[in-house]
């Protein structure tokens, strides 16, 4: 068993399972932080971004660098259409793949990267959420990266990286972040999709099966099981114990696995959720309180939705029930509605109101009142006229390079009075927010993460007794930013092991056993013998079927042999005549049928002399008794027949030249040993 | 031999009150708890006196399982969790879970404050009765019951919405039971789907057992012509439906047609749940057909713009009208009380868009009677146009014979059905798939053997030096491969393993004894033994040749046989020949070869 980690960062995993020759991707997550290395794309020309001075590293000359860099606030910039970081593709041929696991809808934007023009011929498997609201993350991404397109794009930076300023001089594996798929490849990608349900047994190949099971970090997020008759490994992707929406993490399918592979732990340690979402919904009643807009960098789908819910609720009791609420993204109607379909992957709670029949979120009502607006972009027919100030806009992307998250920052920066707030913990705000410096807005960030702790993750582990884990090597160290916190460290009593980008792991689990079918058409035949109480021996010859990697013995079908026809010259005593035709005779011999080429029976234990002899003499066949030596070897000796057997503790051989006192000899022996 | 029971105590040659009895290696299951719309008294119910006199029932039965919201197949739940003692576990699809408990609703309304009968469930009732209620997905396995042995699968039905088959696994036994189902997609509805899992019993209904229906496209196109008909006449059309389900693909049906030929008269949906129940569609738009899905969130197909809701004042009307009302059978509500009031005019017409069970008046007036008896001697004489649309979304013959071929079950059991038609089914079914086929009445039990394969654990390395061997071969599909070792049984056979000699005595903690046998025979044959050990290797060779024959140190080794040349430089040569009572034919074969060879 071997694991392949081909991504640098546990929260975008990707990791490739090899067992039983069957080859797994356990997700495909695209690491987007890259892109806040690139100048923002706005849709209308900045002319602050158009006029911000070109950087070129000291000592360097190379006349193809210019214009690639900018400088702003003393941090460089590519100024060119962004790249996003992509699983490795030099540790394992895509087109060797038979399955892709998908674990929920933010661990599978590298989807086509994987899928599209590499040979990949494999199956995907992703709950019905998981592709839908992907789908919308997917589409989302690609229209608001296409729609303001760079001139050129950059490319010999990559050459210089080392003698750039940091954090780009430091950025990880550049020379592999790419440009992003169009739409084509996206949808080329997502017909490769098969939707599952939870705990719907999926097999592969007959040799594994695959199960989905709740992991509760979002609406369809699933944890994989994949386990063969024997043997058990568990992926455990971003999970939760308290996402208030969602279908409630399922424990039990994880334990005394033989792997459990650990991913996409909280990113942000050291905020809780619950004070975040407190944070972020003063942040939002403070500056609406002051005339001032808000704005709120977010993901089309996910915790927005608990967003909503509380901040409408909040805003609601605390008289600001009328306040703008506007929701911006080329798939806001469809995550809106998508939400409303889904009843089955949610809480309990959230499904009983679908049994009264009412819409399990309140953002419909929301909408239906008109409380909470939604377009597809600024442009949209009807925003000029619903639009009012002071607002709270919800709206893409997180990292500030594309979307409508753009426009707004450079319409609101330059005002104290308004607000960004960041609750999506996938970017550094600092980072985000760099181009835009400096900055008079406020800033507040309260990241809302509802995956794993580690230490809630060192109890699952507990609780759930594997006998290895695998586990994203940063998981290991206190972070480098707070040494002291070993309680952010991964603990387990079995051996752990480390996941690095690039490297191969191999798993200390050996299989030792496969399950075969017996026919009933055999088992009626096998006649077991008891050797030692409670212990049953049958020796089984059979007819094996392989088919789909399952194993079926069934009754022998015993081809007759050809026999072998032997000429052989007559007696040679009689004299031959010149001439005369040779006299020959034929002897006919049948070679061991296919069932006699396999004993029918094995013998054990030891001979017992005096019953040999008994037997022996009842037979006619008279020897005087032998002695044995000290090891209780003996040795009988028919000299008459010319005949001698070595009878010794585990074995007997017989020399005997007379092939019908042999078979007698044998008869005997048979009877005096024990046979199974 | 292991064997599975079936004992129907509803639905056995008859449709209606479906009720199945399923014993499966040692647990006993319930497919659907129906109730019959055409009786009034006990019969309605299914007999469950019959799973214990006394009741309560839980220490004979470890699961209910229902298909569809349907009443024929959910209406005597409540009477069964609430007024007969059953607590164990309950399933049906969310969207079942979510209507099921309104229909039941209605119905005991109609039930208690119509017709005043008493001993009937309450509201609380059907309210306490879902809360046991666990709901599934489809294709999820669920793992039933404190043991965990009890294995169900729900696979999409399309009759309704949230109607599935079920298959019921116990060890290597499994059946599936179909509900009601539909292998055509319909406007909102997709086709049922089931894979091949090969079940030692299909029960399937039987509605249609007989009808081969006329493309879908024929029948919309005729009743939209009757319903135009009869607007353009000015009479009134009566749609007797279900709440749910048909009631939404007919509105689909008649709002784009209205639309279409800009048609004026008024439609009317007569429920009082009407947005209710479209909501249920929107909420559950995963459920329906791929279309729909599809354009759900630019368009909701449940919609409608010309359908609004009914007030009974409307009855008297005068000018054209289409109203949908409630129930589907006539045989009580609103559409009874409608149907009275419009029969006697034969401008009018009422279209029956499913089936009805005998008794009601739905069934009494497609069989042609003209004159229907109400309670207190009052008759009513029927001179508007009737007319039967077989809306109904069951699988029809060639569906039944289709679902079949999906599946391969071993045994086919036909239920749901009327009997005679179902023994005509019976017959194609035995003919064309060469399985056993069973119709059992209410209450009449079959018992179904099944063979089971007994799974042991094999040790790796035995398998492996199998397949090393097989692939060392040229390729030969014909060949059996031979799989030879010792099976290990230990603890009453708990654990079984099929392992190699070696291992399995280690295993057993026994020591083999090897009984080894040598012979020698004498050869004329001149030149260095070497020459004569390399002919006697060529000859061996050609007569075994799919054995692996060896030539190792001036040794021929075939399996455990030793053939050896003695050294000696004469004229005559010593043949040893040597093998184990294991080789026992392959060596005195060769002995015999050796024996008679030519010089």
């Amino acid at each position: 068993m071997k694991l392949y980690c081909l991504s640098a960062h546990p929260n975008k995993p990707c990791i490739i399972l090899q067992f039983k020759e069957v080859t797994i991707m356990l997700d495909c997550g695209l690491w987007a932080a890259s892109v806040t290395n690139f100048l923002p794309m706005p849709l209308v020309p900045s002319q602050r971004l158009n006029s911000l001075n070109s950087w070129v590293p000291r000592d360097c000359s190379d006349p193809q660098l210019d214009g690639e860099l900018k400088e702003c606030g003393g941090r460089i910039f590519v100024d060119s259409s962004p790249e996003f970081g992509v699983p490795a593709n030099n540790v394992i041929d895509y087109s060797q793949i038979d399955v892709i696991l998908i674990s929920n809808y933010s661990s599978m934007l590298a989807l086509p990267f994987i899928t599209e023009n590499t040979g990949f011929q494999g199956v995907v498997y992703a709950t019905e959420p998981t592709l839908q609201i992907g789908r919308l993350f997917l589409e989302e991404l690609v229209q608001t990266v296409e729609r303001s397109p760079k001139a050129a794009s950059a490319k010999h930076w990559k050459a210089m990286q080392h003698l750039l300023l940091p954090p780009l001089k430091d950025a990880p594996f550049v020379k592999s972040w790419r440009h992003l798929f169009d739409a084509k490849n996206v949808a080329a990608s997502l017909s490769k999709v098969q939707m599952v349900g939870y705990s719907e047994v999926l097999d592969v190949f007959g040799a594994l099966t695959v199960t989905p099971v709740s992991s509760g970090y979002c609406i369809g997020s699933s944890n994989w099981i994949i386990s063969s008759q024997f043997e058990k490994v568990v992926y455990v992707s971003a999970s939760s114990v308290i996402n208030p929406h969602s279908t409630k993490i399922d424990l039990t399918p994880l334990k005394n696995a033989d792997l459990m592979i650990l991913s996409d732990l909280t990113q942000t340690p050291l905020n809780d959720p619950d004070s975040s979402m407190n944070g972020f919904i003063n942040a939002v009643a403070e500056t609406l309180g002051r005339n001032g807009n808000v704005l709120l960098p977010c993901y089309p789908s996910g915790v927005v939705y608990d967003l909503f819910e509380c901040l409408s609720d909040q805003l609601a009791q605390r008289g600001m029930a009328n306040a703008n609420l506007f929701f911006i993204s080329p798939v806001a109607d469809s995550s809106l509605a998508y939400s409303n379909i889904l009843a089955e992957w949610l809480s309990g709670e959230k499904q009983n109101k679908v049994y009264t029949p009412e819409e399990p979120f309140p953002h419909a009502q929301l909408v239906q009142h008109n409380r909470l607006k939604h377009f597809k972009n600024l442009w949209a027919s009807g925003f000029n006229e619903q639009y009012r100030q002071p607002c709270v806009v919800f709206c893409g992307h997180p990292s500030l390079r594309f979307g409508d998250s753009v426009h707004f920052m450079e319409m609101w920066g330059s005002s104290p009075l308004n607000t960004v707030v960041f609750t999506e913990p996938d970017f550094s705000y600092v980072d985000a927010l760099a181009p835009f410096q400096p900055l008079a807005m406020n800033v507040k960030y309260w990241p809302i993460d509802m995956s794993l702790s580690a230490q809630r993750a060192s109890k699952l582990i507990r609780d759930a007794r594997p006998k290895n884990v695998a586990v994203a090597a940063i998981h290991l160290e206190p972070p480098v930013a707070a040494p002291h916190r070993i309680d952010f460290v991964i603990e387990a009593d079995c051996p752990i092991l480390p996941l690095r980008r690039g490297e191969v792991v191999t798993v200390p689990v050996t299989r030792q056993k496969e399950q075969l079918k017996i026919c009933p058409s055999l088992a009626k035949t096998i006649r077991p013998t008891s050797v030692r109480p409670g212990v049953n021996l049958a020796t089984v010859t059979s007819s094996l079927l392989v088919r789909d990697n399952k194993f079926t013995v069934n009754v022998v079908e015993d081809v007759p042999q050809k026999p072998i026809v032997i000429e052989k010259p007559l007696a040679s005593g009689s004299k031959r005549r010149r001439g005369a035709p040779t006299a020959v005779q034929t002897v006919e011999l049948m070679p061991p049928s296919i069932k006699q080429r396999k004993p029918s029976a094995y013998t054990w234990g030891t001979l017992d002399i005096d019953d040999l002899l008994a037997r022996m003499s009842s037979e006619g066949i008279l020897v005087a008794k032998p002695e044995p030596d000290s090891n209780g070897n003996c040795v009988i000796h028919l000299p008459k027949e010319d005949t001698l057997i070595q009878v010794e503790p585990n074995s007997t051989h017989i020399f005997c030249p007379d092939e019908a006192l042999r078979s007698k000899l044998r008869t005997i022996l048979m009877r005096c040993l024990n046979k199974f | 031999m292991p064997e599975i029971k079936i004992t129907p105590l509803g639905a056995g040659q008859d449709v209606g009150r479906s009720c199945i009895l399923i014993s499966i290696g040692g647990k006993n299951v319930m497919m659907d708890c129906g109730m019959h719309m055409g009786y009034n008294d006990e019969r309605r119910f299914p007999d469950f006196t019959y799973i214990a006199p006394q009741g309560p029932l839980d220490n004979f039965l470890d699961c209910v399982i229902i298909s569809h919201f349907h009443l024929d197949h959910c209406g005597a739940l409540p009477f069964l969790t609430e007024m007969f003692g059953y607590s164990g576990p309950i399933l049906m699809t969310h969207p079942t879970k979510a209507i099921c408990p309104i229909l039941l609703e209605d119905m005991r309304k109609v039930a208690v404050e119509r017709k005043g009968e008493s001993n009937f469930f309450t509201s609380q009732h059907i309210k306490d009765c879902m809360k046991k209620v666990t709901a599934v997905t489809l294709h999820q396995s669920l793992k039933v019951g404190k043991d965990q042995v009890l294995e169900v699968k729900a696979y999409y039905a399309g009759h309704v919405l949230g109607a599935a088959m079920f298959r019921i696994t116990v060890g290597s036994q499994s059946i599936v039971y179909t509900g009601d189902y539909n292998m055509t997609p319909d406007r909102h509805l997709g086709a049922a789907w089931i894979d091949k899992c090969r079940p030692d019993l299909l029960i399937t209904e039987s509605t249609y057992a007989t009808t081969i229906r006329d493309s879908k496209r024929c029948r919309e196109r005729d009743f939209l012509k009757k319903v135009h008909e009869c607007v353009d006449r000015g009479g009134k059309v009566l749609i007797p439906v279900f709440a749910l389900g048909r009631a939404q693909e007919l509105c689909i049906l008649l709002e784009t047609y209205w639309e279409r030929m800009n048609l004026k008269a008024p439609i009317y949906f007569a429920l009082g749940l009407t947005e209710k129940a479209n909501n249920y569609y929107k909420m559950f738009i995963t459920w329906t057909n791929q279309k729909i899905r599809k354009t759900f969130v630019q368009r909701n197909m449940f919609d409608f713009k010309h359908i609004k809701p009914f007030d009974k004042s409307y009855i008297d009307n005068p000018g054209p009208m289409v109203v949908f009302a409630t129930p589907g059978m006539l045989h009580a509500g609103l559409s009874l009380a409608i149907f009275k009031k419009w029969a006697p005019h034969e401008n009018n017409m009422v279209i029956m868009p499913g089936y009805c069970v005998a008794g009601t008046v739905g069934h009494k007036i497609l069989n042609g009677a003209k004159r229907v008896e109400f309670e207190n001697r009052q008759f009513i004489e029927v001179k508007m146009s009737v007319e039967y649309m077989s809306f109904s979304a069951h699988a029809d013959a060639k569906g039944i014979m289709q679902l079949i071929q999906y599946c391969e079950p071993k045994n086919v059991m036909l239920v749901h059905g009327e009997g005679k038609k179902m023994s005509f089914l019976k017959e194609k079914i035995q003919q064309e798939f060469g399985v056993k086929c069973y119709t059992p009445s209410n209450g009449e039990t079959s018992v179904i053997h099944t063979v089971p394969s007994i799974a042991v654990d094999i040790d790796l390395p035995l398998l492996k030096s199998e397949a090393k061997q097989y692939n060392s071969q040229p390729p030969d599909p014909k060949k059996q491969r031979l799989l030879h070792g010792v099976l290990v049984m230990k603890d009453n056979a708990s654990t079984m393993c099929l392992m190699d000699v070696e291992q399995a005595c280690r295993e057993a903690g026994i020591a083999r004894h090897v009984l080894r046998f040598s012979s020698t025979i004498t050869v004329d044959d001149a030149g260095p033994s070497s020459k004569t050990t390399d002919k006697l290797y060529q000859m061996i060779k050609s007569h075994l040749d799919d054995f692996n024959v060896h030539l190792i140190d001036g040794a021929i080794n075939v399996e455990s046989v030793m053939v050896n040349v003695d050294c000696s430089e004469n004229d005559k040569k010593n043949i040893l020949v040597s093998w184990t009572n294991e080789d026992e034919e392959l060596g005195s074969f060769i002995l015999k070869l050796l024996q008679n060879m030519g010089r």
